[in-house]
């Protein structure tokens, strides 16, 4: 039987709070010293549609690197490529220093994917799940079963472990799937939107999973278009928009340099905005005028609402308010990010 | 203490037109077990159906038809004519309804493939597992309905140890067929077209009469036909009338499994790995 590289498990007896699914998986050292993620002119073509057109990117062991954009921006055809199931139609793009046009099964024997949408295996239980997963990579039954119950208690599943997986909630299914996608300890980690549909609550939940994992030391790349979740998880992240990548830097870097510290919201009865809009020229560094309200970006909000006022701006509502990664998306794209 | 999957394997794989493959088609095979455990039950329906032809046409209408000739010559019961053609078919059988419907939902509906891709399996490894629970599933029916024609009193000579390996075989080529096309289908409704093959090859494949009744031209239609070889290599081998002409049937199925098993792995390639 083929040996895969899974041997080295690193036994941490847990000091405490950390579950064995976080303790330190094994620091194998890469085929070379270089980033975990590189690509350089990545593109990817469907016949004359051009869904990833000419990115750099650059992901370093241990980070938590994000991909924002809206739906079609190119962040699926991306991770597919990192994934090493979709071949790349131009530019350059190692994993762990790999080519996947040629290592595909060395690359994908140490990534877990967390696709968009789950396809566990309706037809098994929960623990069944897991153990055969465990197989495909070649791991022995012994190791399948050994890794599974510490997943399962990783993913709060324990309980389940015998059940169908079909009458899972969602939040539940999500969570097995992070914990399918860990069953072979994977150096890096990638996430196809992975709280997309999910209630805030079981969102929580699951980001505190997945913080736990990046604080192991699991790389992780993430897709979202969500700007909590990217603010959350993200050590840094790409932009991406008709794919191209339009900004880089961490969350607060972007937010500083596309936008303000502080954003303030006017709503109005009237479905003319343009007066109002009109009326604030000068008050705070810019001004966006969405369908629904207008966004005022300043460094201090309330200063600019008391100018507003001054100049006899009367609101539905206003609300000031800290500026986020929406604030950047709106200022590079001209549009809110809206599914 | 690793070793990450041999470059130089993968640098052969994709000089050869060859879809890559881990080597761990065992493991899909491994998940179907797991899963039949569930529903084991599924698995009986395949196994009546030929016993029921065998008693209903065989032993029913046997009692209408004193005897017949074979295209070999010999002089038969009717019920020992058609207990090999019984067998081919519950092997067809067995084997067409897991590589079509089985693999149709779990390839368009449950994305189990997408699963498996994602890690180190590759297509090849997808196709192998799948035709060969597939063949699997078809050996047990023809397992077990062999059993039922031993003790019926329906075969005779030794020859008929080979016949489940045979039936296997057949299995192999008719999966193979079956999970290509499969890869074909993007609905329900084009399931007709398989009923639509399968149906008539099931009736006249010299199944219940000797190739001998049909005229000259239908003769010729019925030869190129897969299940009429698979018949004709079962009936051979349970009535003893073994010659080196099996080989040609031997032959025509294994052509007809390798383009299956190719042609499938190619396609899943082709529409999971864009």
């Amino acid at each position: 039987m083929r040996s895969l590289p899974f041997g080295t498990v690193v036994r941490v007896t847990a000091n405490g709070s950390a579950t064995p699914a976080e303790r330190p998986t094994r620091r194998r050292p890469a085929p070379t010293s270089g980033p975990i993620l590189l690509a350089r002119g990545l593109r990817k073509t469907f016949g004359e549609f051009t869904a990833v057109d000419g990115i750099d990117v650059e992901v370093q062991a241990g980070e938590s690197f994000g991909f924002l954009g809206p739906n079609g921006a190119g962040k699926s055809s991306t991770m597919r490529m990192v994934g090493a199931v979709s071949p790349v139609s131009g530019g350059e793009l190692r994993i762990f220093g790999l080519d996947p046009a040629s290592d595909g099964p060395a690359i994908r024997a140490r990534l877990g994917v967390c696709p968009q949408t789950d396809n566990l295996d309706d037809e098994l239980t929960v623990e069944e799940n897991l153990w055969i997963y465990g197989r495909y990579f070649g791991l022995s039954r012994a190791q399948v079963r050994e890794r599974a119950a510490e997943l399962l208690e990783f993913a709060q599943l324990t309980d389940r472990a015998g059940d169908k997986v079909e009458p899972l909630s969602g939040g539940m299914k999500r969570r097995l799937t992070i914990a399918r996608s860990l069953i072979n300890n994977p150096e890096l980690l990638l996430l196809d939107e992975p709280t997309t549909g999910l209630d805030p609550q079981a969102r929580h939940v699951l980001w505190d999973r997945l913080f736990r994992l990046k604080r192991s030391g699991v790389t992780l790349v993430i897709t979202t278009h969500y700007m909590d979740e990217a603010e959350q998880l993200c050590d840094r992240l790409v932009v991406m928009d008709h794919g191209r990548i339009v900004a880089e830097g961490s969350p607060r870097d972007l937010i500083a340099r596309y936008s303000t510290r502080e954003v303030l919201e006017l709503r109005f009865d009237a479905d003319d905005q343009a007066a109002p809009a009109a009326a604030l020229a000068g008050v705070g560094e810019r001004l966006e005028v969405l369908p629904d309200r207008l966004l005022l970006y300043a460094h201090d909000g309330d200063a600019a609402l008391s100018a507003a006022s001054a100049r006899g701006i009367r609101p539905l509502s206003a609300l000031v308010r800290r500026s986020t990664l929406e604030d950047v998306f709106l200022h590079l794209t001209g549009r809110t990010l809206v599914d | 203490m690793s070793a990450p999957p041999l470059p130089a394997v993968s640098r052969v794989t994709r000089a050869l037109p060859i879809p890559a493959g881990a080597g761990l088609a065992r493991m899909v095979v491994l998940r179907n077990v797991t899963s039949f455990r569930h529903g084991w039950i599924a698995l009986i329906s395949g196994f009546f159906e030929p016993v029921l032809y065998l008693f209903s046409l065989g032993v029913g209408v046997g009692a209408l038809v004193p005897s017949v000739t074979t295209d070999r010559g010999s002089v038969v019961t009717y019920a020992a004519f058609v207990a090999p053609a019984l067998l081919a078919a519950s092997a067809m059988n067995g084997a067409v309804f897991d590589s079509t419907f089985n693999v149709f939902f779990k390839l368009r509906y449950a994305k189990l493939y997408d699963g498996m891709l994602a890690t180190p399996l590759g297509p090849r490894d997808v196709a192998v597992g799948e035709i060969a629970w597939s063949l699997g599933r078809g050996g047990i029916y023809s397992g077990l309905f062999l059993l039922v024609a031993v003790l019926a009193g329906l075969v005779h000579s030794w020859w008929s140890l080979l016949g489940l390996p045979a039936a296997v075989f057949i299995a192999f080529a008719f999966a193979a067929v079956g999970m290509f096309a499969t890869t074909f289908m993007t609905s329900w409704v084009h399931f007709e077209y398989v009923t639509l093959a399968i149906q008539p090859m099931f009736l006249f494949s010299a199944t219940f009469f000797p190739l001998s009744t049909y005229p000259g031209l239908l003769q010729w239609l019925v030869r190129l036909t897969p299940l009429y070889h698979g018949v004709a290599l079962e009936r051979g081998l349970l009535l003893g009338e073994v010659g080196a002409g099996l080989l040609w049937h031997v032959g025509y199925l294994l052509a007809l499994g390798l383009v299956g098993v190719l042609g499938a792995a190619r396609r899943i390639e082709g529409l999971l790995l864009r």
